[in-house]
């Protein structure tokens, strides 16, 4: 119980808020290192997971990627690209991506895999083009899925990004590495809280835009 | 107010093209487990210009399979089908399509699209401005008794009968003159059925389209047919005429059969002041026969 009074003291402190080991700026270093190894998993998985929707070609990758990605040790990955591109920001976002990887790519696909054959089947029959056809009918109704996608991934990325001062590149995890060594408890505990809170931050935001999309689609679920 | 259709008719009638098959076939190719079906073999027919044709035949007879053909949704194995004697196989198969109306079983709408956005997805992928496709979906929507109010409204929040009209709607916004209709009203009651049936004969009057109609109902076909082809398996035409000339003079067993002349439904003509009427064995009319004195 001390300790979570303490943790929160730790937090309330202005000298641990500011300055190049402050708060801010590994709390900053977090929220990039999520948003840029999402946003690299989504450049690469949204168009891969729409091809292979689209064309249904490739599905087996599909099913590789995400059962890969449930056996994939984090830390060993992690551990293995720092080996070959040395420390620094390149491994820890390389690993992110590839961890978030497999979500979007899921995400993307199934959003399009689950929309009923003859929906396509008339969209085509009206002489929709194969990209008409997709950025019109499967992308919107592939929206939800594509959402809950994105966002199982970024509270993955938001979880590991923490092993990123692993390998010397800062973030909440510092923190956390910081105070293991130094055998500060409400230090650790602290970067918890703080990579909690940003976690439940990025729940609301897409709580929000899943709300957005379904709102489009209320009438959809009423079959 | 004849003349006035006719009018109108001879306004918004340009052209209205034939049909042709040629010795069309389609197998669909097996899997590994399952072997491959011979859907249609061998079938050659003539649609004429400006006819309500309907192809009627049990389940499995390969009528889809031909309708599917002339939109370039399902490619010939071998033979060909001729639109006014061209050859579609040369056509670009999204162009064609976008000339052809389509009308299918289960309405087919985009559910994430209101019914006035349905009805103006052609012109729209035609490059109609937003303005103008809806004020055409409007048109349409009176056309097929549609009230305006149902406009905003996505598919799920329509009745089976009103999705199917604005199916119909849809297929007939960019004023194709070829409409291929798929047992459009078999989810639908019989009271909205015979209604939608009526419009299906006032709009193919009115526009003077080529309507190609796929039913397995022989009293649907009867309704509606300037020319009814009925289909056994695989797509062999058992007979192709007008309906009085099916029910007077059935080629074979199969069709007397299938027309219900000889097992107990003895649907039989009675001529009721002008109007041929389709009875039942019970004296019951069930139908009226359309034709060209019509
Ligand atoms: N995509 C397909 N793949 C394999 N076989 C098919 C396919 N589509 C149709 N068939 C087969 O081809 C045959 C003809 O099917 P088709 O759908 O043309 O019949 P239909 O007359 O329209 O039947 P229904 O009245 O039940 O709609 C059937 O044996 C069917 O199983
Ligand atoms: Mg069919």
């Amino acid at each position: 119980m001390n300790y979570f009074v303490e943790a929160f003291a730790w937090i309330a402190d202005p000298a641990h808020r500011t300055g190049p080991d402050g708060i801010w700026t590994r709390l900053g270093q977090h929220l990039a290192y999520t948003l840029i190894a999402t946003g690299a998993a989504a450049l690469i998985g949204i168009p891969l997971g729409y091809w292979i929707g689209h064309t249904g070609r490739g599905k087996g990758l599909i099913v590789g990627a995400t059962g890969a990605a449930r056996a994939l040790p984090t830390l060993g990955v992690l551990t293995l690209i720092a080996l070959f591109t040395g420390v620094g920001v390149g491994a820890p976002l390389a690993a992110l991506s590839v961890l978030a990887l497999p979500s979007v790519l899921a995400g993307a696909y199934a959003g399009l895999e689950a929309i009923p054959a003859p929906t396509i089947d008339a969209a085509r029959a009206q002489g929709m083009s194969e990209w008409q056809l997709l950025s019109r009918v499967e992308i919107p109704l592939g929206l939800p899925h594509l959402i809950g996608g994105l966002r199982s991934a970024t509270l993955q990325v938001v979880a590991t990004a923490t092993l990123v001062a692993y390998v010397g590149g800062g973030g909440l995890g510092r923190f956390l590495f910081l105070g293991l060594k130094t055998q500060d408890y409400p230090q650790m505990l602290a970067a918890s809280f703080l990579a909690v809170a940003l976690a439940i931050a990025g729940e609301i935001c897409f709580a929000v835009l899943a709300r957005i999309a379904g709102r489009r689609h209320h009438a959809l679920s009423n079959r | 107010m004849a003349a006035d259709i006719s009018a109108a008719k001879a306004q918004h009638a340009p052209h209205a093209p034939s049909v042709r098959f040629e010795h069309l076939t389609k197998t669909y190719p097996g899997g590994s487990r399952r072997p491959a079906t011979i859907a249609v073999e061998d079938v050659t027919l003539s649609i004429p210009a400006g006819s309500l044709t309907v192809l009627v035949g049990s389940s499995g007879s390969g009528k889809t399979t031909l309708l599917r053909t002339v939109n370039r949704m399902v490619t010939p194995t071998s033979g060909r089908v001729l639109i006014d004697d061209n050859d579609i196989a040369g056509l670009d198969a999204v162009k064609l399509r976008r000339t052809i109306g389509y009308v299918m079983q289960e309405s087919g709408l985009l559910p994430h699209r209101k019914a006035i956005d349905n009805i103006a997805t052609v012109p729209r992928l035609n490059g109609v401005k937003k303005a103008p496709a809806h004020e055409r979906a409007y048109e349409l929507m009176d056309l097929v008794g549609l009230d305006h109010q149902l406009a905003a409204r996505y598919p799920a929040e329509l009745s089976g009968g009103q999705q199917q009209r604005v199916g119909v709607a849809r297929a007939l916004a960019a004023s194709p003159r070829l409409l291929l209709m798929d047992e459009p009203f078999g989810a639908v009651d019989p009271i909205v059925r015979a209604d939608l049936q009526r419009e299906v004969r006032r709009l193919q009057y009115q526009l003077g389209i080529t309507i190609l109609f796929v039913t397995h109902d022989i009293a649907e076909a009867l309704t509606l047919g300037d020319k009814i082809v009925v289909l056994a398996q695989k797509g062999r035409i058992a007979q192709e005429g007008t309906g009085a000339e099916l029910l007077t003079h059935p080629a074979d067993d199969f069709v007397a059969n299938f027309l219900g002349l000889d097992a107990g439904r003895g649907l039989h003509l009675m001529n009721s002041d002008g109007v041929q009427l389709v009875m039942d064995a019970d004296e019951r009319p069930i139908g009226r026969l359309s034709g060209p004195g019509r």
